[in-house]
């Protein structure tokens, strides 16, 4: 069961990264940004968990500044991403452009709830 | 080759006269909605009404006058006397900004309008923005003329009328526009997957949480019906865009007012929103496996992540009930907590259960307030199953949440209106859909002389009367009964139908729709065309019924300022101007740092017209400073005197309905005042002021009544008016008729002895007899507080 186990989850572990290795590669810079936006969170929150979270609204500020650009980023991939049947006739210029308006917006009230 | 581009320029004309006429209506529906809530104005005068608009008038006062950072920093020390009230910190700011902004774009372009008018017609210039943003949000589920039905009956219907006719300058006159606005924006990045409008959709959110606490209603909303577009599997990228970036800019825009500040990541109500988040995120990551990954391999992930996936998730879902269940209330806020369970407040929190706007409705107030809809709603609920997209099964949830909270408090009947208005709206546009089409498929018919394609059309039309035959022709007005009975007979005479339309149409010039769709597309109803003639008459005229009922609502009903009275009698109008004679008399003849005490219905009105220091408001943030008032009022002369002095206060105001018989007076409410203050001081008993369990006033009553600050407030002096002391509302003569006042003098009462004001005597200067005991209240009662052995802590 063990070994039929591990070889069930070797195998999946290399079906998975062929199949993202087909990827495209500006989709895969996305994925990037999305991993380095989640990895600076959790480095914040383990900041917070040895050192306290006293200005709380510096520290919500910071994680959800995070949070919201990779899920801003992830919304970026599934317009620009080419098999999605939905937005093809959705541009990437114009995708990107509402993602640079939506960071925008999503800086301007980082930058107000910092204190 | 001429035929279809002819065909093409008159459908283009079409549309565009289509278009035109939509904006013109549009135009009118707007004015119609402002319009219908002049009647105040019209019938009295351009005044703020009631108790809660004249703190947001004073507010806005202050903030054009000192402009918005002092507006943020106000501490008000004219109220809740002597603890003072941060504004800056404990108001929702996005009515008086609304104003103030109005008001000073007016006074930038040399439009002298004063604040007061300003605030008085704010409310129905947000009504026409609610109408529109109506007819945007019923556009996307069902289309144009749904969209402009529901438009005209938002414009109309009573229960919106009731909060937001002119010179109701309160929250809600602007908060039902944002919450109509932001379910559009959502809708509509639901229907096109554009960030642009999930920006938009997070800004006009932040509009709604800077408006009305009620915003709560949408960030619990809205991830409800992303579960449940998840579980119902109408999950797509679409979804995604909708939901996620609400989620984080909603919750930072939140946190930005300073009413919610942290309780926008700490508080109950917004976990829901959270929890969706996590889930739609595990969902998405599902999907997107599912799409790289073969069938096989995701079978083999599946079990593996499940196992582990399973394990994870218990252990945070332990820690997270933990750390809710520790706190007394898991982390919800009383209000809330008594729209869950609705006898909450009536256990716990006497305060919120008192206000007679937060008692559950009964069922006449169903027709009152939004009238015919209430049975437009169900065939409006049946027309968003068919097709049932992502739109409409969100207007489907809106309306089952928002009945259930309209029967828990009267006060949400407010937000039942706009789900009602756009499904009536929906269902008034699809019936009159369904008649028009039978009408327009058979007048061609009724017009020809001898059926001109013969054979063909003959079978055509003796295919419809066997489908015609087994309708039942009644000629009631529910779309729901012609529906249902033809909806089985359609199935079944489906392809007999269509094909007596296909051979239909080759007769016939002018092509309708039906034309367009294709052979399975859709099953098209049609119905004998007397009865689609007479129910479109009939549902006109339920239309008129309607519109008749809202204008005898906006004029009769709601229009009332309630600072002002009217009545009418043999002699003509009679107007009660009592409350205003009041104030200005305190106004006037006090000075400015002169503390008046009254019951805390009046607080907002006394610092706002009369301009003093009051000891309690309307905002009830402080239950024990109501309660000392309250015991106040329920003690004998000299322990109320006692109490006042303590708080520094030198006048009391009573309201008195007894001469005129104006039912909303303090004696009413005088066993609330008990409960309030009893429920802190527990010297205070309710039983001791009732005889038998019965409230009376009269010689039966009990003597702790007869000697209450409260009655003797309100009756002094009362037996000269008529002999008697017949007092017109309890229907009784007065108990104790002939008495003196010991610690108060009354200094004004006003014309119609609706308000009386009263004054605390100074203490003696001599003290008599008993000199040891009597030292100065103030002191004693703060040094013989916490040691005192005696039940009543102000003596």
């Amino acid at each position: 069961m063990a070994k039929s186990s591990s070889s069930d989850a070797q195998a999946l572990i290399r079906s998975l990264r062929s199949a993202y290795a087909a990827t495209p590669t500006n989709l895969k810079i996305i994925d990037l940004y999305v991993v380095y936006a989640i990895t600076t969170a959790v480095i914040q929150i383990v900041y917070m968990g040895i050192v306290g979270s006293f200005p709380f609204n510096s520290f919500l500020s910071g994680i959800l500044s995070c949070v919201g650009t990779a899920v801003l980023a992830v919304c970026l991939r599934i317009q620009v991403n080419k098999e999605n049947k939905e937005f093809k006739d959705l541009s990437p210029e114009r995708a990107f452009a509402d993602f640079v308006l939506c960071n925008l917006v999503l800086h301007l009230v980082i930058m107000n709830f910092l204190g | 080759m001429a035929d279809p581009s002819e065909a093409k320029g008159e459908g283009s004309l079409r549309k565009a006269f289509g278009g035109v006429l939509g904006v013109f209506i549009l135009l009118l529906i707007g004015t119609l909605a402002f319009s219908i809530r002049l009647f105040s104005v019209i019938k009295y005068e351009s005044v703020i009404h009631e108790f809660d608009p004249y703190f947001n008038y004073r507010v806005t006062q202050f903030l054009t006058k000192n402009g918005i950072y002092d507006f943020w920093n106000w501490f008000d020390d004219r109220t809740w006397y002597p603890l003072g009230r941060v504004i800056g910190g404990t108001v929702y700011p996005g009515l008086t900004l609304t104003a103030g902004s109005i008001w000073w774009l007016l006074n930038n372009l040399n439009i002298p309008l004063s604040v007061e008018t300003v605030c008085v017609f704010t409310a129905p210039i947000f009504s026409a923005n609610a109408a529109w943003a109506t007819y945007l949000l019923t556009k996307e589920v069902k289309g144009t003329g749904a969209g402009l039905t529901a438009a005209a009956l938002l414009a109309m219907v009573p229960s919106y009328i009731s909060r937001s006719v002119a010179g109701s300058y309160d929250n809600e006159a602007v908060a039902i526009f944002a919450l109509i606005f932001t379910f559009y924006l959502y809708i509509k990045t639901l229907n096109t997957g554009s960030l642009f409008y999930a920006t938009l959709n997070a800004l006009s959110y932040f509009y709604m949480v800077c408006s009305w606490g009620g915003y709560t209603f949408i960030i619990n909303l809205i991830p409800m019906h992303v579960l449940l577009c998840i579980v119902t599997g109408r999950y797509s990228s679409r979804l995604y865009i909708a939901y996620a970036p609400l989620v984080v800019l909603g919750t930072l825009l939140a946190s930005l007012v300073p009413v919610v500040g942290f309780n926008a990541v700490m508080t109950s109500e917004h976990f829901a929103s959270f929890l969706v988040f996590i889930i739609l995120h595990v969902v998405a990551f599902v999907y997107y496996i599912k799409g790289i990954l073969s069938p096989k391999m995701f079978k083999v992930a599946m079990t593996l992540v499940v196992t582990i996936g399973i394990a994870v998730c218990s252990a945070v879902l332990a820690i997270l009930i933990a750390l809710v269940a520790s706190s007394p209330t898991k982390g919800w806020s009383g209000r809330s907590l008594s729209l869950l369970d609705p006898t909450y407040a009536s256990k716990y929190i006497p305060i919120i259960a008192s206000v007679s706007e937060h008692q559950p409705p009964t069922w006449p107030s169903y027709f009152m307030d939004i009238n015919v809809l209430a049975f437009l709603v169900p065939a409006g609920i049946v027309a968003c199953f068919l097709p049932l997209s992502d739109a409409s099964s969100f207007v489907i949830l809106y309306i089952a949440t928002s009945v259930y909270f309209s029967g828990v408090m009267v006060r949400l009947m407010l937000v039942l209106a706009p789900a009602a208005c756009i499904m009536s709206g929906i269902a008034l546009s699809e019936a009159f859909d369904a008649f028009t089409r039978s009408i327009k498929f058979q007048l061609p018919k009724l017009f020809e002389a001898s059926p001109s394609d013969a054979g063909d059309t003959n079978r055509g039309t003796q295919d419809e009367p066997t489908k015609v035959d087994n309708n039942t022709p009644t000629e009631k007005t529910e779309a729901t009964v012609k529906e249902r009975p033809s909806e089985k007979h359609r199935k079944k005479e489906k392809k007999k139908l269509e094909k007596g339309k296909e051979i239909k149409e080759k007769g016939k010039e002018n092509a309708d729709k039906v034309s367009n769709k294709p052979l399975n597309a859709k099953k098209l109803l049609v119905l004998p065309l007397e009865a689609s003639a007479v129910a479109i008459l009939l549902l006109i005229i339920l239309g008129a019924f309607y519109v008749v009922h809202c204008v005898w609502a906006a004029a009769e009903a709601y229009s009332a300022p309630s600072i002002v009275l009217t009545s009418h009698s043999h002699d003509g109008l009679h107007v009660f101007d009592d409350f205003r004679e009041a104030y200005a008399w305190l106004k006037h003849n006090t000075d400015v740092d002169d503390k008046v005490a009254s019951w805390w219905d009046y607080g907002y009105q006394t610092t706002a017209m009369a301009n003093r220091t009051v000891i309690v408001d309307n905002n009830t943030w402080n239950n024990t400073h109501i309660a000392t008032v309250g015991t106040a009022m329920s003690s004998p002369e000299k322990p109320a005197w006692d109490i006042f002095n303590s708080l520094d206060v030198k006048y009391v105001l009573v309201v008195f309905g007894g001469l005129v018989g104006y039912s909303s007076d303090d004696i009413n409410k005088f066993l609330w005042m008990v409960r309030i203050g009893g429920g802190v001081f527990p010297h205070i008993r309710e039983p001791d002021y009732l005889r038998d369990g019965q409230y009376r006033i009269d010689a039966h009553a009990t003597p702790t009544m007869l000697n209450c600050l409260m009655y003797k407030l309100s009756y002094y002096r009362f037996v000269e008016t008529d002999g008697k002391g017949f007092d017109r509302v309890r229907g009784t003569e007065i108990g104790k008729k002939h008495f003196r006042l010991t610690h108060f003098e009354e200094v004004f009462t006003t014309h119609h002895w609706m308000v009386r004001i009263y004054k605390l005597k100074s203490p003696k200067n001599r003290i008599r007899g008993k000199s040891k005991k009597k030292t100065n209240p103030k002191t004693t009662s703060k040094i013989n507080s916490n040691k005192n052995v005696k039940k009543n802590p102000w003596q």
